[in-house]
């Protein structure tokens, strides 16, 4: 079956998506991607989406929910490298992807998610809420 | 309205979600040789990603048939989406942006509508639903 890859760096995993994505495909990515986060505890996820020509309402609900499962599982994802033709339609088609954190580029958005796990790491070392014993 | 004669017609047909991209691809070559800008590009090939999966999801399946439609000086495309499913009972609640009758987001009609200079549906309940679009260039 046809599949999008995904990388694993450290606690991150990566995802740039390069077809022309067809829905049961983008359902599939969804739940290995949540598959993924849940077995190797992942706590970021980047999402380039630069060779996407559009983004219309099915695959913006797809992003959305990636998004929002992530957090459940406790991760954040990132959403990097739309094309500006890309943003201009998804606005007047009525998407604003609200809840999904994006980025101009793969850099930008891997320093957001270090920036962002970083810090919840450390708020959870001083708050003493994380100790398992 | 949908106005404007043909100068070159072709049918893709609907059965499946690869069939979707495959609205898309072709819509985007007609796009592409029409010379639209980039942004006219993707605004028409999202419309017909979103009445494409319509024509799937909600339809059962059908075509879409895409001319390149000549209104005086003016150029553009037209796409013509059928489907033999059960139809909109309500048109002007399919229309409303956040209404669905599906899973989905209810962004559908309403979006393609502002993304496409004409926009044009015939239904009738028990019999089907044909939507027609133009962007013109």
């Amino acid at each position: 079956m046809e599949r999008i890859p995904i990388l694993r760096m450290g606690s991150y995993l990566l995802v740039t998506i390069q077809v022309d994505m067809h829905d049961k495909l983008a359902l599939t990515l969804q739940d290995d991607l949540t598959e993924r986060i849940s077995s190797v505890n992942a706590k970021g996820v980047l999402i380039d989406i630069s060779s996407l020509e559009i983004v219309d309402s099915f695959i913006g609900r797809t992003l959305a929910n990636i998004a929002s499962m992530a957090r459940v599982l406790d991760a954040e994802t990132v959403v990097v490298g739309m094309q500006p033709a890309v943003a201009i339609t998804l606005v007047e088609l009525g998407m604003s992807l609200p809840g999904i954190r994006t980025a101009l580029n793969v850099e930008s958005g891997m320093e957001y998610l270090r920036e962002t796990v970083g810090s919840r790491e450390e708020s959870d070392d001083d708050d003493g809420l994380s100790t398992e014993d | 309205m949908t106005t404007g004669s043909a100068l070159k017609t072709e049918t893709v047909p609907i059965a499946n979600s690869s069939d979707v991209v495959v609205v898309r691809q072709r819509v985007r070559a007609w796009a592409l040789e029409l010379k639209l800008s980039l942004v006219d590009q993707t605004k028409i090939v999202t419309a017909a990603s979103e009445l494409g999966r319509n024509t799937l999801e909600h339809g059962g399946g059908g075509h879409m048939e895409m001319s390149l439609v000549e209104n005086g000086v003016k150029r553009g495309i037209r796409l013509r989406f059928t489907d033999h499913g059960p139809g909109i009972p309500d048109l002007d609640l399919a229309l409303k942006d956040g209404y669905t009758s599906g899973g989905g987001l209810g962004l559908g009609l309403g979006g393609s509508k502002r993304l496409m200079h004409e926009f044009e549906i015939d239904s009738k309940p028990g019999s089907g639903t044909t939507i027609t679009v133009v962007r013109w260039k």
